[in-house]
């Protein structure tokens, strides 16, 4: 932490006028034995005077505690910087000097060094305060809090209540009187922050160690052997270590020490052929025991009797009881804020996963859950969307611009693709629901193929601008990603504009009815094949929007489509078909309890998918209609 | 039906069964003789290894006729069952394999070897690829042959009975239970994939073409006894299934699959009958499986994601739903004619400006190939065998209302 103090002492060297400066000089005069040969117990005063003196003084004290002064054979101070040597006291260079170098012991560089701090923070420069505070958090030691103790006070609120923190968090470690550091540590508590965190570990430090009684410690808990965190073995490998007891004797050290013995085809009187049985090579190891040919390995009886013998205790590291038990409510307390943040946190991501998941789905309630039509070339359209906003990417440079270009642009090309398909394919197997389901399936492995050979199977990069890329972060475990924010209000975006094209809108009324009893909606005078063509082109639309999201955060591959659709179907059946609440809280039960699994096992996300798509096909089982199921006469359709 | 018919032995009310028996029989044999091992040499190995392969498929496309052309469930989960016949054959072959190496290397040690240093050396072999050296608890019947064996029928027999028994009790039908059966092959495969599911993850079982305790027999013999068996569980199969679903049982399944409301109101246990023909169809697809993946030599969790399953609903879509004989020939068609397409060996088409590379091509050809047999052709192929040979539906009222929407786009 020297270092930026140095730099700091040198530029304002080189900004000041080259000034002798008397008071320091005499100060060296009056003290240069001390300074040569300084003690720990006498140096504080000395080292006061000269931070007294001035930036002069304070750039000899730090060139000394980095043991870069010398001293010369006519009583100068130099400072050595590499090739560059000046004098402490006029800061003129000194061509070709040849000082002898002070070496001073870390004790007196503990006391320059707090001295040098002490003069930094109560320095008159706000931004040196800072930077200071900013070094002793790094890394601060006992020397710092004596001068954080001892500053003036600070002016700035910013910096008076990080120095307040600073000072609690050197007080947790470093104060000699433990009531003061209970009284630092529960002043603290409840506290999240990952220094506070950090400067209660060491505390809570423990060791585990076997004793015949208690040891005079700090003892954490006493463990015994074979629970649940303290097997048998561990007891075993912590009475070895320690000595107590011989090592055991592994198989394949038995192995190796009978091979070594192989006497005339026999180990220990016991043919060789013989010795695939472990009983027979526990005979033949203690014959040679007996012999004196191995080493004595402990006996399972030798180590019960060890483990009987011994009790086993965690201790801590630090010796006060009071400043442990008092970390530990701290760090307990401080676990159940986290707990409660770490779980705000996951909703956050829940939330967003489950707007991902509505998103892609929102399109396939629109044609799955209206139309009653099947179309596995849905995550194809999500697909196209992500590979329209690529393409404009590629065209218009300035990243805000081109998506706002793509979003519509991509709602246009996946309406017209839908369109095609419903008039090309999906009519003419109108009630055909399984023939549907091939069809359509035929047509995404053309079309994921078609992709792969216009933009090669490599991913392509679809960039958020600046403005969604980063975070909010509200602490040190709470934050999400702006992008995932965007996303969401996408959603609800979306969630808006179907509700009212649905309920406000003459198409979303002819939609109704058709849906409800297409034969009468047809003699009022509605076309239906029409509506079911824009209804169709409209889910597939809002595909493509959701593609271009998607690809934002996701890799744009010809796969794409294939990585979402059996989660919007699942998402479209466990919500209920044909309502959009239904679609809303499928995507909230998948992406909520997703989140939660992968919390609770999370170097496993494969296990939370495969555990997720189990929890629907049983789901499906008490709620085969969804969650909200649809009711009346269109339900039996 | 008249009463003369009934009597008839039912092979004899079913001529495709010999038809098919026999082709059967002279392409085996025609390939015997065409082989390395046993003939002149004209096939080669690789080549007997695929037919083999293609027969096995066959098999799956038999029994997923069974369940979607006669039943009316499109599962689409056909492929995990076939999976895991291939992955609790490949258990046995693996082990088996791997502990007589694991044995022949610890032969040189001075101290001959303890079942337990046997057992470890096995495990650290299959498992070190994954950072494990225990043998997981699945693999404890391993070494057992019959043992093994029986699982190939019973796994897959009892993941259908479960699953079969949850979906149909809780009426999920049609399209949600297409969904559904994906899904349990997904989730399926995601397990799979884990490195601790105790399966290798996404490495599979390999070296399955080595047979245990046949090192002396080539790979060319080897390739000829397995097109056998797999000719030989064909012929079964086929017959089974003909017999199945051409008696008064048959009749119930096909009436399942056009009115299920109707055959319950009836007085038939519906979910009864769709568990048997459920249950037997995974079971014969584990057989299939079983047999296809020594042929393949290598199994991972790929090969049960969804997309193998639609491919074979495919195949049997462009052979021909309803007709058992359609399954097989649309699966042997289109599974050929892909390995062809795909393995590079198709003669390019250079159009003006662009060279369509098939490799490239073939499955937007397939897809949309498929997209018009769906719409022009429902019967598939076997509907152009029923038009020549002169079988007409029966016609009867369908009970269907004509739908508005037609009616007013007319």
């Amino acid at each position: 932490m020297i270092r930026p103090l140095i730099v700091l002492a040198l530029a304002l060297l080189l900004a000041l006028p080259a000034a002798a400066n008397p008071a320091l000089e005499a100060v060296i005069a009056g003290n240069l034995d001390q300074i040569e040969k300084p003690s720990r117990r006498t140096v504080e005063p000395l080292v006061a005077q000269i931070a007294a003196t001035g930036p002069e003084g304070l750039a000899l004290l730090s060139a000394w505690a980095d043991r870069s002064l010398g001293v010369t054979d006519d009583g100068r101070l130099l400072i050595v910087d590499g090739d560059a040597v000046t004098d402490a006291v006029t800061g003129q260079p000194v061509p070709g000097a040849d000082p002898k170098m002070l070496r001073p012991n870390s004790g007196v560089r503990g006391v320059i060094e707090s001295a040098l701090v002490a003069g930094e923070i109560s320095s008159p420069d706000p931004a040196r305060r800072a930077a200071a505070l900013a070094s002793i958090a790094r890394d601060g030691t006992a020397e710092h809090l004596a001068a954080l103790r001892a500053a003036p006070a600070e002016a700035d609120p910013a910096l008076a209540a990080q120095r307040d923190r600073v000072t609690a968090l050197l007080a947790i470690r470093f104060d000699p009187d433990p009531a003061a550091r209970v009284a630092a540590i529960e002043a603290m508590s409840g506290d999240v922050g990952l220094d506070f965190r950090a400067a209660l570990n060491p505390l809570l430090a423990t060791t585990r160690v076997a004793a015949p009684a208690g040891p005079e410690a700090n003892i954490a808990r006493a463990l015994s052997a074979g629970e649940a965190d303290f097997p048998r073995e561990a007891a075993i490998a912590l009475l070895t270590s320690q000595g107590i007891l011989q090592p055991r004797l592994t198989p394949a050290d038995q192995r190796n020490a009978l091979a070594a013995n192989i006497v005339d085809g026999r180990v220990g009187g016991i043919p060789v052929a013989e010795l695939s049985d472990p009983a027979a090579r526990d005979r033949a190891y203690e014959a040679l025991e007996a012999a004196g040919a191995v080493a004595p390995a402990a006996t399972e009886a030798e180590v019960e009797a060890a483990i009987d013998a011994h009790r086993f205790f965690e201790i801590y590291a630090e010796p006060n009881s009071d400043v442990t038990d008092a970390a530990r409510a701290a760090e307990t307390g401080a676990q159940v804020r986290l707990a409660a943040m770490t779980g705000i946190d996951l909703g956050l991501d829940a939330l967003s996963l489950a707007s991902i998941y509505f998103l892609a789905a929102i399109g396939l309630a629109v044609t799955f859950g209206v139309m009653r039509v099947i179309n596995m070339a849905h995550g194809e359209f999500i697909m196209m969307g992500a590979y329209t906003g690529y393409v404009v990417q590629t065209l218009v440079a300035n990243r805000t611009l081109s998506l706002v270009v793509a979003l519509p642009l991509a709602f246009a090309v996946t309406f017209g693709a839908g369109v095609i398909l419903y008039r090309l394919v999906i009519r003419h197997l109108a009630n055909r629901p399984l023939e549907t389901l091939l069809a359509t399936f035929g047509v995404s492995i053309a079309l994921q193929q078609l992709a792969k050979n216009i933009f090669g199977t490599q991913a392509r990069p679809l960039t958020a601008p600046a403005w969604l890329e980063g975070a909010i972060t509200i602490n040190d475990v709470i934050s999400i990603s702006s992008i995932r924010v965007a996303i969401f209000v996408l959603a609800l975006l979306f969630l808006g504009l179907f509700l009212f094209i649905m309920k406000r809108t003459r198409l979303g009324l002819e939609v109704r009815a058709v849906t409800q009893n297409s034969g009468m909606a047809a003699s009022m005078g509605i076309n239906p094949d029409r509506i079911a063509m824009m209804t169709f082109g409209l889910g597939s639309g809002i595909a493509g929007i959701a593609g271009v999201a998607i690809g934002l955060f996701a890799q744009v591959t010809s796969e794409l489509g294939q990585q979402y659709i059996v989660q919007s179907f699942m998402t479209v059946v466990v919500g209920g078909v044909g309502n959009i609440w239904g679609t809303l809280a499928g995507a909230a039960l998948i992406g909520g309890l997703s989140k939660v699994i992968e919390f609770m096992n999370p170097a496993n996300t494969l296990a939370a998918q495969t555990f997720m798509i189990l929890f629907i096909i049983i789901f499906i089982q008490f709620r085969p209609r969804g969650i909200i199921p649809q009711r009346g006469r269109a339900a039996e359709a | 039906m008249t009463e003369k018919l009934t009597r008839q032995p039912f092979i004899l009310r079913n001529p495709s069964i010999l038809v098919v028996l026999a082709v059967l029989a002279v392409f085996t044999v025609a390939v015997t003789l065409l082989s390395q091992a046993y003939g002149n040499g004209t096939v080669p190995t690789s080549t007997v290894k695929v037919l083999g392969k293609t027969l096995c498929l066959a098999l799956a496309a038999v029994a997923m006729d069974l369940v979607w052309g006669y039943l009316g469930i499109l599962s689409l989960g056909q492929m995990a069952f076939f999976a895991l016949g291939g992955y609790l054959i490949g258990q046995w072959l693996m082990y088996a394999r791997t502990e007589s190496i694991v044995a022949a290397s610890l032969a040189g040690n001075p101290i001959p070897p303890t079942p337990a240093e046997l057992q470890e050396g096995v495990a650290n072999q299959i498992f070190g690829v994954v950072g494990s050296s225990d043998l997981p608890l699945v693999w404890a019947f391993a070494h057992s042959l019959p043992i093994q064996l029986l699982l190939v029928v019973a796994v897959p027999g009892l993941l259908a009975l479960a699953f079969g028994w949850l979906a149909f009790r809780s009426r999920v039908n049609g399209v949600y239970l297409s969904i559904l059966t994906q899904a349990m092959t997904l989730a399926l495969a995601l397990w799979l994939f884990q490195n601790d599911s105790g399966f290798r993850g996404n490495n599979g079982l390999s070296g399955l073409q080595n047979i245990p305790g046949l090192d002396a027999v080539d790979q060319a013999t080897l390739s000829v006894w397995f097109l056998w068996a797999s000719a030989l569980a064909l012929g079964l199969a086929y017959v089974l299934a003909a017999w199945l679903v051409s008696g008064k049982f048959g009749s119930v399944v096909r009436a399942i699959r056009d009115d299920e409301t109707r055959v319950r109101f009836l007085g038939y246990p519906v979910e009864g009958f769709k568990l048997v023909v459920f249950t037997l169809a995974a079971m014969i697809t584990a057989v299939a499986g079983a047999l296809y993946y020594p042929q393949a030599g290598i199994i991972n969790p790929a090969e049960l994601m969804p997309i193998a399953s639609i491919y074979l609903a495919v195949w049997v879509a462009i052979g021909g739903r309803g007709r058992l004989y359609g399954a097989i020939i649309g699966a042997a068609l289109v599974s050929l004619l892909s390995s062809w397409f795909t393995g590079g060996r198709a003669p390019d088409i250079n159009l003006p400006g662009y060279t369509v590379n098939w490799v490239d091509w073939w499955q937007v050809a397939l897809g949309i190939g498929f997209v018009l047999v769906t719409l022009s052709a429902p019967k598939g192929i076997a509907g152009i065998v029923d038009h020549l040979g002169g079988i007409r539906p029966p016609r009867r009222a369908t009970g269907e209302v004509p739908q508005p929407a037609q009616e007013a786009k007319a």
